[in-house]
């Protein structure tokens, strides 16, 4: 056997090759998510640095996280107690919702999907009104006009073309509001959220586009969805993307802040992934035991999002035990209301199966609508068979 | 058995009996399904035949395609009916057309399991009935069981076809029990099946509607009227030479299903039934069925969704013809 011939150029031109090739593809090491409270409650800036560093913001974001996880846990109470059919909880991602929603002005338009309760309660939406597509009296609940927030969207990643959409019809009219679209990790990998990505971009459509990375869709990892870390995909397809530590309030409302900003200045979109974790179930009918490791769970309850801004308003002096107080008899008080109204709320009139199928009116429907009515009235009334 | 275990039982048979099958979907690994039915199939088939997908339904069709070319037999699951659409236009497109764009040389051994109906007071897109849009593209099968021994067999043959298969699960029938028996002659996947016999009048359905249908034809008999009740277990093709042979007994004809009447499944039965036995039928061919409205909230259903008193109100209808 003879060696072959080594047609291979010589060495050194090879490894400048690689090395100029390296450059487009090395991965960047990943620094970890932007943060201002550490878990702890101490800031990682001093607190003139620190951007919306005011006592009265900073017991505002606390507040409403506590509402907004007094409403998820009653509902998920009623849930259980047979008043709600489903009900997927926010418990953990309190301070992504929160600390975004306060970063928005009224007049920008939010595109949730269906755990937004938080981000609800924040735009004046009912609470009692976002728990009636739960309980199943209705497939809407409230009207969007009034909060500026949509319809909870269940199929999961259409609404982030919505968004996009109603973004183009902003700069159209030349409004300097914006768009939001609230997704999750999952939704990530719809075709829809990509082919929103890319309209925004060429579009330069002012859409802020905001991932809640709770780290899991149902039973899948965030590993099932995507081999880069979120926020990066922004940068491919033309707009900036940031990673916030998503149970840290202020930055995640610094941050949002910063990108809307960015937005309104005529920047184009912007993606913030806000790093976070469903500590509760995906909904009411999902066992998480059956695919998560309790020492996860464990892992990110010590950086609960309330408890650390409660310890850093309580270790800076910007809130005595009074104010606490005061949240808690609120929280019950909304606890309460819900409950009560949940309790006494009527089920649709029957008929209501054909209200609004069309805006203007359809032969069949209205057709079917006369039969089924007089089949109803052949139960009850005695002149007939 | 359950109607859920049979079917996993039948994926669980398919995997041991051909390597080249493949079962993926949105959280069929770990989790086993959100309604279980690929519970377990993961630990003991591995992640390479076991596949949870990324969340995306597109991608699951468009990729079964490409596994199917390289091939595989992908049997995927859609988590919920109102979840298919995304991949409507790969099924529909792609899917149902390559074997007839290549002449038949390509074959799409896809099946695509979709847990479909109401009934179980579910939210908005969890409870619908989308059969007819896929019985009306032609290069696909549309079949859906009703019981769990049809479960498991149909479920076995679905994967051994060569066409690609839409496999409707009834999901408030998850729950059902029945006898199961691996060692059977199944009837052909296509063929329909007498479930209860009858004299004067035919009651079609398929699905989460035969159940119900038998529980109106003993209600009926109570009442001293005879009905025959016939499973269609396929949507498409449809067994009309044994709905006919019914019908030419009975003369007359109701067919049930969740689904919205309009440009239903039973338009078209309607239709073939009326041409096939005009001169026998002493009825119209009437439906119960869906309305022309979006499915409505949970707490609606039961004024949407047919129930023993349509059926038997429809049934009445008929028999004072
Ligand atoms: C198109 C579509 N496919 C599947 C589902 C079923 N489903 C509902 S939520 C969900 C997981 C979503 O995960 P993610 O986007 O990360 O959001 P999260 O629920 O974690 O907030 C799935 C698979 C759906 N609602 N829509």
């Amino acid at each position: 056997m003879t060696a072959p011939t080594d047609h291979r150029p010589p060495e050194a031109s090879a490894t400048a090759f690689t090395d100029a090739l390296n450059a487009f593809t090395d991965r960047p090491h990943e620094p970890p998510p932007l943060q201002l409270i550490a878990p702890d409650g101490t800031l990682t800036l001093p607190p003139e640095q620190t951007p919306g560093y005011r006592p009265a913001l900073l017991r505002t974001l606390y507040r409403d996280m506590r509402m907004s996880r007094e409403l998820d846990t009653e509902a998920t109470a009623l849930q259980r107690q047979g008043e709600l059919g489903l009900w997927p909880p926010l418990l953990g991602q309190e301070a992504a919702q929160v600390g975004s929603a306060h970063a928005l002005r009224p007049d920008d338009y939010v595109f949730p999907s269906y755990r937004e309760h938080g981000v609800a309660w924040c735009r004046g939406v009912d609470p009692v009104d976002v728990v009636k597509l739960y309980r199943g009296v209705t497939n809407g609940g409230w009207d969007p006009r009034e909060t500026n927030f949509h319809l909870y969207t269940l199929v999961v990643g259409a609404h982030v073309l919505h968004a996009t959409g109603y973004a183009m019809s902003l700069a159209k009219r030349g409004s300097d509001a914006v768009a939001v679209a609230y997704f999750g990790d999952g939704a990530s990998s719809e075709g829809d959220v990509a082919e929103a990505f890319t309209f925004a971009a060429v579009h330069d459509a002012p859409v802020l586009f905001f991932c809640q990375n709770n780290q899991w869709a149902i039973s899948e990892p965030v590993t099932r969805q995507t081999n880069s870390p979120l926020h990066r995909r922004a940068r491919g397809f033309g707009f900036p993307g940031v990673r916030v530590d998503g149970n840290d309030a202020l930055a995640v409302h610094a941050v949002t802040r910063h990108a809307l900003d960015h937005i309104r200045g005529g920047g184009g979109p912007f993606l913030v992934e806000a790093f976070t974790y469903r500590m509760g179930a995906h909904t009411t009918s999902d066992d998480p035991t059956r695919y998560r490791p309790p020492a996860e769970l464990e892992q990110w309850r010590a950086k609960d999002p309330l408890a650390r801004l409660r310890t850093h308003l309580t270790a800076a002096g910007h809130a005595a035990p009074d104010f606490f107080d005061e949240v808690e008899q609120q929280a019950r008080e909304l606890a309460h209301r819900v409950r009560h109204a949940v309790r006494t709320m009527p089920d649709p009139e029957r008929l209501g199966v054909f209200d609004h199928v069309h805006a203007e009116g359809h032969a069949l429907v209205d057709e079917e609508r006369r039969g089924f009515e007089e089949y109803e009235r052949s139960f009850t009334d005695p002149e007939r068979p | 058995m359950t109607l859920a275990k049979a079917l996993n039982l039948s994926l669980r048979t398919a995997l041991e009996d051909d390597r080249d099958v493949l079962v993926m979907g949105e959280d069929v690994g770990r989790l086993g399904g959100v309604f279980r039915v690929t519970d377990g199939l993961q630990k003991d088939f591995g992640e390479d035949r076991v596949m949870d997908s990324p969340l995306a339904e597109s991608g699951i069709v468009g990729t079964a395609i490409g596994l199917a070319l390289g091939g595989y037999r992908p049997v995927v699951e859609i988590q919920f009916d109102g979840f298919v659409f995304p991949a409507y236009d790969q099924i529909v497109t792609q899917l149902a057309k390559l074997h007839a764009r290549s002449g038949g040389t390509l074959r799409m051994p896809v099946v695509i399991r979709i847990p479909y109906g109401g009934g179980i007071g579910a939210v908005e897109h969890h409870s619908e009935s989308p059969e007819a849009l896929f019985a009306h593209v032609a290069g696909l099968k549309v079949v859906s069981p009703s019981n769990p021994s049809d479960a498991y067999w149909m479920l076995r043959q679905a994967v051994r076809s060569d066409d690609p298969v839409i496999f409707f699960e009834p999901k408030r029938r998850y729950w059902d029990t029945g006898a199961v028996d691996p060692d059977a002659t199944p009837p052909p996947l296509h063929r329909a099946q007498i479930v209860r016999a009858g004299t004067d009048l035919t009651l079609v359905a398929y699905g989460p509607s035969v159940k119900l249908c038998v529980e109106a034809a003993e209600a009926a008999a109570a009442d001293g009227h005879s009905l025959e009740v016939v499973d269609l277990r396929s949507v498409s093709p449809v067994d009309f030479d044994t709905v006919q042979t019914s019908v030419e007994k009975t003369h007359r004809l109701v067919v049930v299903h969740e689904a919205p009447v309009f440009f239903g499944a039973g338009a078209e039965i309607a239709a073939r039934i009326t041409t096939r036995c005009f001169y026998t039928l002493e009825a119209p061919v009437l439906r119960v069925g869906g309305h022309h409205a979006p499915y409505p909230p949970a707490r609606l259903e039961r004024h949407y969704l047919p129930d023993l008193d349509r059926v038997l109100a429809t049934v009445d209808h008929s028999l004072a013809y």
